[in-house]
Formats: C-alpha cells, structure tokens, sequence
C-alpha cells in the first residue's frame, strides 16, 4: 500500500483495485494529544477530498478530519468509538475510514516529502 | 507579551507544551500527556506550576469590614491560620473574582486570586476601601506551587514535620531546605494536598527538590491541561468560564460562600433579588463531547449554555457545567448542540467526582 498525505495530516492509503484508506499522521496524534472521542461517518455517506467527513477530539479541543479523497464511505473502523487511543499508539496502522473513489494526487504528498515537511510553520 | 513565571526555562527543559494563558506563558501538559497527569493526581500525585496566580495583602483595623463588605463569604469568624473562599462581588452582585482568603493575624489578610484578575482586583480593592484599610500587590514576590494528590502529605513529610492537618488551614513560615514558605491544605483538583509559597526567587529550587524527595511516590510534574479536567470533575468554577463579569455568585451555586445577613455587604439587595439564571451539571447520553458555548436546549428551544465541558477521564463520560434558565433549574434532561448534532445530556449533581 502507497500512503500518500494531506497537508491537513491525514493519509491516504493507495491499492490498486482497493478502497482508498485514511487514517492520521503521526504528527496529528502528537499535536492533538490524548484523543478521547472520534466522530464517524455512516457507511455510504458522500465525502469530498478536502472536505471535512468527520472529528478527533482531544482533551483539549476538537479538530476535524479532512478527507483526502472523494467518494463513498465503504467502511468505517468500529473499534475507534471504544477505544480512540488507537490513533496515538498507532496511527499509521489505524484506519479511520474506508472510501470507495477517487483520489487526485497532485494535491497530496509522498511519504518523504510529508515527513520533511516544517510543519510548526 | 505573555510574563514567565520563574519556572519557565524548566518547564521547557521537561519538553512542556508551553501555551499563552492569563498573560503567562504556561505548560498545558508534559510529554506523558493530559490523561496521565491527570490519573497521577487521582492515584498518586502530581506537581504544578501556579506562580502566575496573584498573590495581594490586606491590613488594617478595617481589613475585616473591608472584607466582608466586598467578598461574599462571612469572614468574622474566619480564625488566624486559616482560611475562607469567596467572591468579590460588585454592587450589582456580579463576580470580579473568586479567590481564597488567608487570616495571617488579628488585622493582617492574604488573598490569592486569579493571574489573569489580579490587576482588575487590586485596581477594585483600591477603590473601594474604606476606613483603616491599605492593600499592596505581592503577586511578583511569590511563586506557588500545588502538590496534589493522595500522596502528598507523605512527600511533603520527607521535608518536613510541620504539616496544616486541616483542610484550608496554613502554616505561615515552614521551612523546607532552608527555603521559607507558607504551606496550605487547599487546591484546584478534589484531592488531598497543598499549596506552597515561596519565595519567587527559590521556586525552581522548591519545584526540584519536591520532585526529586516526591519521585518514589510517583510525583509528577502537571500543566494546565489536567488541572482542567481535575477541577471540572470535582465541578469546581473558573473565572472566565462558570464566573464573569455577569454573572453572580448565586447564579453559580456558591450559597454555601454567599452570605447576606451580615453588616455593610456591597452587594445584599442586589443578591436578595430572585436569580435569572442557574449554574447546572451534565453527563452526556449520547456519544461526543460538549464544549464552551455549546447551545443547551429544553424542549426545542435554547434555553442556556455550556461554560465548561470535557471527557473526563475518571468516570469516562462526557461531563458539562453550564448555565440554564433559573425556572429550569429542577428539569433533568436536555439537549446540548454540539457543532450541529443535538446530543442528549442527563443533569447530574456536582461534584461529578468525589474523593
């Protein structure tokens, strides 16, 4: 799988032949802090690339998640609503969403462009 | 430009999520996490950092009128060596601060108010006074910390002997290697603890040596983000969220500090007068949490706000404090409008938790 990433620190995970997957960035977990709540879509709802299809929530604040795709919810991770602490221990092996369409890549970065990013500024 | 408090270089050498609050520059947590400080202080106990809180002294003959005259709570019977919450009221009722009040002799009163207040108090203070009554800003010559949790009482015994045994009560001068402070049995978090001035000079030694005798208990050093959810758990007010420059004591549920049968009080006909709106507690039902100025709703129609509300992480639910329509005050459900999703909310009696 190919994980490609929103400026928003979202990725995207990229399968010939498969649903695209989203998840957060390592960086999101860290800036967000302990997440206590996730808010998900319903399978089959409409989501945008650059839109917002959901929210994290910290102890601290909420932040919405952006989709790095357009399409179709195909799935969505039930484990997140018991246990949203996956997405600090793990981020880059805990799905969000799953998205049945179409991903424009030029607004997206590769893996190593996305890590050397400053992103504090 | 935000002050630091004596302590800011160490906070940053702990790798502290520093963060612009009350004109400060503050930790708002630790690498380990919100969530972690948070458990520490329940289970064990954690170290803060609360220099930025403002620190005034007030003496007199009048001291006492003055300040039963200003504050809401009774404080003629306040005893030397300790101590009283209340809140300094306006004419009209409405809060200037909250803030706890030390007995330091017969006319000698130590107020401890909000950093972000103190300016605004000290300026209302001097206003106001009357009589035989002088106040001088002390807050830059103190820091203070708060050592709180179940374990505190056994690491601060590792410095000392000379511990106030009752909670709010103080002891004026106790030496802990060779730094000279106040120690009181008080805090922000619905645990046991202590709060400790010192010197400003001397709070990174204070703060080190309290972390290094306190290490074994499981002390920790805590920030802003978990003394937030530790006061919210134990529905304890913060100004600028469940008190302002609007609202009363009354209307946050503070009777227990409000007394209106004493002598020259400011606000008594203003607090006399029926209460417009009421300070509640709330468990979320459905999934989310409500946050500040989240719309609470009763039957369809908007009928208060949210001033505070998080996850809190002792009972894992959502929980909120909030104002409502005073002749709501006996309704148990209601609605709260979490960014669009009308989310379910069961009113639940404060504290939400207790020790």
């Amino acid at each position: 799988m190919k994980r490609m990433y929103a400026h928003t620190h979202e990725w995207a995970g990229l399968e010939e032949g498969k649903d695209v997957v989203v998840g957060i960035s390592d960086y999101a977990q860290i800036a967000l802090g302990d997440i206590v709540f996730v808010n998900l879509p319903t399978i089959g709802d409409p989501v945008t690339q650059g839109e917002s299809f959901g929210d994290v929530e910290s102890v601290k604040a909420v932040s919405d998640l952006i989709s790095p795709v357009s399409g179709k919810v195909s799935a969505i991770n039930d484990a997140l609503l018991s246990a949203p602490e996956l997405l600090n221990s793990d981020p880059l092996n805990t799905w969000v969403i799953k998205v049945e369409g179409s991903v424009d890549e030029s607004l997206l970065m590769d893996e190593a462009t996305y890590l050397a990013l400053d992103k504090d500024h | 430009m935000e002050k630091k408090t004596p302590l800011y270089d160490t906070h940053v050498d702990l790798k502290a999520t520093m963060v612009p609050f009350a004109g400060y520059l503050m930790p708002v947590q630790y690498p380990q996490g919100i969530l972690f400080e948070h458990r520490s202080v329940r289970e064990k106990a954690g170290l803060f950092d609360v220099s930025h809180m403002g620190e005034l002294f007030l003496s007199g003959k009048d001291a006492l009128r003055n300040l039963n005259a200003l504050v809401s709570n009774d404080f003629t019977d306040l005893a030397i060596g300790k101590i009283r919450y209340g809140v300094l009221v306006r004419k009209d009722g409405t809060a200037v601060d909250d803030l706890l009040v030390y007995r330091l002799s017969e006319e000698d009163y130590w107020i401890v108010v909000n950093a972000s207040n103190t300016d605004k108090d000290f300026e209302y203070f001097t206003n106001h006074l009357f009589g035989g009554a002088v106040i001088h800003n002390e807050s830059d010559e103190w820091g203070q910390l708060a050592l709180q949790g179940p374990h505190s009482e056994k690491i601060l015994r590792k410095l000392t002997d000379q511990i106030p045994e009752a909670y709010y009560s103080f002891l004026p001068e106790v030496e802990l290697n060779g730094m000279i402070t106040l120690i009181s049995r008080t805090g922000y978090t619905g645990e046991d603890g202590f709060e400790i001035y010192c010197k400003a000079e001397d709070t990174v030694r204070l703060w080190n040596l309290l972390l290094k005798v306190g290490e074994d208990d499981g002390l920790v050093p805590c920030g802003l983000g978990a003394r937030d959810t530790l006061r919210l758990e134990a529905a304890m007010p913060l100004y600028g969220h469940e008190l302002n420059d609007q609202t009363t004591p009354l209307e946050a549920g503070l009777k227990m500090f409000t007394k209106l049968d004493k002598k020259e009080f400011i606000a008594q006909e203003a607090l006399s007068a029926p209460v417009l709106k009421r300070r509640i507690g709330l468990t979320l039902i459905d999934r989310g949490i409500a946050r500040e100025h989240c719309p609470i709703l009763f039957n369809g129609e908007v009928v208060g706000e949210v001033s505070s509300g998080t996850m809190s992480p002792t009972l894992g639910q959502a929980i909120a404090m909030g104002y409502i329509r005073a002749d709501l005050f006996s309704e148990t459900e209601f609605v709260i409008d979490v960014r669009g999703r009308l989310l379910k909310a069961q009113r639940t009696k404060m504290p939400f938790y207790k020790k």
